[in-house]
C-alpha cells in the first residue's frame, strides 16, 4: 500500500511538526530524583512487591554500579547524569481502577489525541490495550474476555504479585541482568510494562497491544515486558510508542523478554515514533532497548517487526536465541532517520538448535544529516546442524547530508550451516521523483509513495490496523526532507 | 484557442545546447506529429515541458493556458492538466499499481476541488478504464511497471492518462514495443480521450501510428529545432523518402 491522501493532509495540517508533542496536566505522584538504594526501595513499595523482587532489583542495582556504558554503537551523545533523573512517576489516583469511568479524564483525553482505542467502538476493534502512563498502568480492556481463554494479559507489576511463580521463573532468563549497562540498570528500577502468559494450545483470540508513553518531565522510562507462549500456543502482541516533546532528552531503557515453547508462536510488533528532537537536534528520546526472545521448544518461532521512526538515538537490537531444533527467528525492520537522528539498530539471531532458520529483512532510511547504521549478528554454534540465515539489509538515502552504515558479524561454527547475506544502498532515484510528480503527487507525496514501497516487504508483516499508522508515520518523519 | 506555446526555446545540458529555438504552437482540439531522427531532441522537448530538474531553458517562453510554465514544479504542471506519456516508464519497486492509480486519481480529484473516490468507487472505475486497454487485473496487482514488458508498460502509461484526464498530452514514442493489436488499442485509447477542448502531441518514428491517430499537424525535428510542418501528407512523404532530403533541402 502506498501513502493515503490522509496521509498527505495529516502531514499538511500538523503545523506543529511532532504531532504527540503535547504534555497533560495531571497531578503526579513521584519520587525525588536520582538513583540510590532507598529510590528502588521506595519503587519496590510502591509497587506493593514481594521480597524476592526488591532482593533480585537491589542485586542488579548493585551490579549496574560496576559496569561500564557501552560505547561501540555508533551514535554520539553527551554523558548521562543517571543522578538527574526521576525514576518514578504516577498519575495520583485514590483508589484501584475498575473500569475506564474511573480513569482521569484528562488521561482519557491524552489518549484519544494518541488516538488509543480504548473506548468502546475501538474495543470492537478487537484491540486489548494496557496502556502505560509513564510508569503505572492505568487502564487494562478485555482482561476477562482473554481470561475466559485462559490467557493472562496484565501489568508487570500485578503480575508480580499475582502471578509470582510464572515471573520469577522467566524473569532475565531470555535477557540477563547484566547483558549489558541498560539492562541491569532496568532490572534495578523497572517501574512497568507489560506480562503476558499464553497457556498450552491457546490461540490469543486478539492481538494484545501496549501503548507506553513518556509524560512526565526528566522521567526515564523503564519498562520491563514479558511474554511466555507454552506450547502451540500463538500471540501477536503490538507496541506503539510516542513521548510529548521537549527540550530536554529523556531516556527510555526498556527490556522485552518472550519465551516461545513447542510449536509455538510470538509476532511482536513495534511502531516506534518517540519525540525525535528537533531539526537540529535539540531535545529527544534516547531509546536503549534490549529486546530478546528465546525459541526454547521445537519448532517455535518468534517474529520481530518494528517501524522505528522517532528518537532522538535508537540503540535497539531485537534478537532470537533458536534453542530449540528447527525453530526460526525473524526480523524485519523499518528505521528511519531525518533531520540530527541517529539509529544504531539490528538484531542478533543466536543458531543453536538443529535445522533453525533465521530470516532478517531490515531497510535503513535516511534523510537530513541523520546518521543510520544496521548492526546485526549470525552466530551458528557447534549444535547448529544445517542452520540457515538469509539477511537482507537496503539502505535508501534522501539527499546528501546524511549516512548509512552496514555493520554484519557472521559467525559460523557449522560447515553444513548456509549463510547468505545481501546488501544495498541507493538514493532515491531522481527518475522516480519525476514520474510520480509528473502525474500531479508533490515531492512529499512521491517521497512516501517511493519509500513505502521500499520498505513494502516489511510493512506487509505489520498487522493491518499497524500498517496504516505506520505508513501515516513514515510520511510525517520524513517531512521537510525533499524538495 | 492556444493550449501550449512554446516560444524561441533554447536549453542545453552540460553546455551541450540540445534545443535551438524551437518553436511550436498547440490548440485546443489539436492533434500533433513530432518525427525526427534519433537524437534530435524529442525526448529532451517533452522532459522540458513536464519540468524535469535539469531540463530548464537557457532562453525562450513557454506558456500553458496563458500561465508561464517556467517557473511552475512538475506536479503544478501536471495539475494544470499536462501529461507526459514517458518514452521509458519508470519502475517503482513495492508500489501496487493499483494504489498509485488510485493516489493519483485522488489527488487529482482533490485538485480539482471534486469528491474523491472511495476505494470500492475507484476500483469500479478503474476497472472500466482498464478494460477498454485491455489491462487484466493481474496486471493491476504488480508493482508499478516492475517487471512489465514494454508492451504493458506502454498501455499502462495511456491507462494513467486515461484517469487523469489531461488538457494537453505528450506521448513520447508510445508506439515502439507495440505489436500492430496493442497498437490498435492503445490508439483507440487515446483517439476515445480525444475532444475539441484537448489536445495530443504525439512523438513517433513511424507512420504507423499515424494511421490509428490521425494528425492534424505533423513537425519534422532535427538537430534541436522544428525544420518543417506540414499536414498529414508530410509524414506519409517520410515515410517513403526519410528524412534526409528534407534535411538537404533545409541546408
Ligand atoms: N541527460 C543527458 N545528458 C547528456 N546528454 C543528453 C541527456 N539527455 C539527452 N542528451 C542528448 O541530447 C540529445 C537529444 O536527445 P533526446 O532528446 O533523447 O533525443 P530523441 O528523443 O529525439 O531521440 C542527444 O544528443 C542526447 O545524447
Ligand atoms: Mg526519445
Amino acid at each position: 500500500m502506498v501513502a493515503t491522501t490522509e496521509t498527505i493532509n495529516q502531514v499538511k495540517t500538523t503545523t506543529d511538526k511532532y504531532k504527540y508533542g503535547f504534555s497533560t496536566e495531571i497531578e503526579v505522584d513521584k519520587a525525588p530524583k536520582g538513583l540510590n538504594e532507598d529510590i528502588i526501595r521506595f519503587i519496590s513499595k510502591k509497587k506493593d512487591e514481594p521480597k524476592w523482587m526488591l532482593d533480585w532489583r537491589l542485586e542488579a542495582f548493585k551490579k549496574w554500579k560496576r559496569m561500564e556504558k557501552p560505547n561501540w554503537a555508533k551514535v554520539s551523545f553527551p554523558d548521562i547524569d543517571f543522578q538527574d533523573i526521576y525514576y518514578y512517576a504516577a498519575p495520583k489516583s485514590k483508589k484501584k481502577l475498575n473500569s475506564l469511568d474511573e480513569v482521569d479524564p484528562e488521561l482519557l483525553k491524552t489518549y484519544e489525541k494518541l488516538g488509543i482505542p480504548l473506548n468502546e467502538q475501538k474495543m470492537l476493534a478487537g484491540v486489548a490495550v494496557d496502556a502505560v502512563f509513564d510508569s503505572v498502568s492505568v487502564a487494562t480492556t478485555f482482561r476477562e474476555k482473554l481470561s475466559e481463554v485462559g490467557v493472562i494479559f496484565c501489568p508487570i507489576s500485578e503480575a508480580i504479585k499475582n502471578h509470582p511463580d510464572l515471573v520469577k521463573k522467566y524473569i532475565g532468563s531470555v535477557v540477563p541482568v547484566t547483558d549489558n549497562y541498560y539492562t541491569a540498570l532496568n532490572s534495578a528500577v523497572f517501574t512497568d510494562g507489560s506480562f503476558v502468559y499464553i497457556p498450552k494450545g491457546v490461540k490469543c483470540p486478539m492481538e494484545l497491544s501496549t501503548y507506553f508513553r513518556i509524560n512526565e518531565k526528566n522521567t526515564g522510562q523503564f519498562e520491563r515486558t514479558l511474554i511466555v507462549v507454552e506450547d502451540e500456543g500463538y500471540v501477536s502482541y503490538l507496541e506503539g510508542c510516542t513521548a510529548p516533546q521537549r527540550d530536554e532528552n529523556q531516556l527510555h531503557a526498556a527490556v522485552v523478554e518472550l519465551v516461545a515453547m513447542n510449536k509455538s508462536q510470538i509476532k511482536y510488533s513495534t511502531v516506534q515514533n518517540w519525540y525525535p528532537g528537533d531539526e537540529q537536534g535539540k531535545g529527544g528520546i534516547y531509546n536503549f532497548v534490549t529486546k530478546r526472545g528465546k525459541c526454547l521448544g521445537e519448532n517455535s518461532k518468534i517474529s520481530w517487526t518494528q517501524v522505528e521512526t522517532g528518537s532522538s538515538i535508537t540503540w535497539k537490537y531485537p534478537s532470537c536465541i533458536l534453542m530449540g531444533d528447527n525453530s526460526i527467528g525473524e526480523f524485519y525492520s523499518v528505521a528511519i532517520t531525518n533531520n540530527a537522528q541517529q539509529a544504531d539498530t539490528g538484531t542478533k539471531m543466536i543458531h543453536i538448535g538443529k535445522n533453525t532458520k533465521s530470516t532478517i529483512i531490515s531497510k535503513g532510511i535516511s534523510a537530513g544529516k541523520s546518521q543510520n547504521t544496521y548492526r546485526g549478528q549470525v552466530q551458528i554454534q557447534k549444535s547448529a546442524k544445517n542452520a540457515r540465515n538469509f539477511t537482507q539489509c537496503d539502505s535508501l538515502l534522501i539527499g546528501d547530508t546524511c549516512s548509512a552504515h552496514t555493520v554484519p558479524y557472521i559467525n559460523q561454527h557449522v560447515s553444513n550451516a548456509k549463510v547468505e547475506h545481501e546488501a544495498t544502498t541507493s538514493k532515491i532515484s531522481e527518475d522516480q521523483l519525476f514520474y510520480c510528480m509528473q502525474r500531479g503527487l508533490d515531492a512529499e507525496q512521491a517521497t512516501s509513495i517511493i519509500v513505502n514501497g521500499f520498505c513494502k516487504e516489511v510493512m506487509k508483516e505489520l498487522p493491518m490496523e499497524f500498517a496504516v499508522e505506520a505508513q501515516k508515520l513514515i510520511g510525517i518523519s520524513l517531512e521537510g526532507s525533499v524538495g | 484557442m492556444p493550449i501550449l506555446e512554446i516560444k524561441n526555446a533554447e536549453l542545453s545540458i552540460d553546455n551541450k545546447k540540445i534545443l535551438k529555438r524551437l518553436s511550436l504552437n498547440v490548440n485546443e482540439g489539436e492533434t500533433h506529429a513530432i518525427m525526427g531522427p534519433n537524437g534530435s531532441g524529442k525526448s529532451t522537448l517533452s522532459y522540458m515541458l513536464a519540468g524535469r530538474d535539469g531540463y530548464e531553458l537557457d532562453n525562450g517562453s513557454i506558456t500553458f493556458d496563458n500561465i508561464d510554465l517556467t517557473q511552475l514544479s512538475p506536479d503544478e504542471r501536471s495539475n494544470l492538466g499536462l501529461f507526459l506519456a514517458f518514452q521509458y516508464p519508470v519502475e517503482l519497486p513495492g508500489v501496487s499499481s493499483t494504489n498509485f492509480l488510485r493516489e493519483i486519481f485522488n489527488s487529482r480529484k482533490k485538485h480539482l476541488g471534486e469528491i474523491e473516490l472511495s476505494h470500492l468507487d475507484f476500483i469500479k472505475h478503474l476497472r472500466k478504464v482498464a478494460e477498454n486497454l485491455s489491462i487484466k487485473d493481474e496486471m493491476l496487482k504488480r508493482y508499478v511497471n516492475f517487471g512489465f514488458s514494454g508492451g504493458e508498460k506502454k498501455r499502462f502509461e495511456i491507462l494513467q492518462m486515461a484517469l487523469l484526464n489531461p488538457k494537453i498530452s505528450v506521448l513520447d514514442e508510445t508506439d515502439s514495443g507495440l505489436d500492430v493489436d496493442a497498437l490498435k488499442i492503445v490508439s483507440e485509447g487515446v483517439n476515445n480521450l480525444k475532444n475539441k477542448n484537448n489536445a495530443v502531441v504525439v512523438i513517433t518514428h513511424y507512420q504507423r501510428l499515424l494511421d490509428y491517430i490521425k494528425p492534424d499537424i505533423v513537425h519534422i525535428m532535427s538537430d534541436g529545432k522544428i525544420i518543417k510542418s506540414g499536414d498529414a501528407d508530410l509524414a506519409l512523404y517520410v515515410e517513403k523518402n526519410g528524412y534526409s532530403e528534407i534535411l538537404n533541402e533545409k541546408n
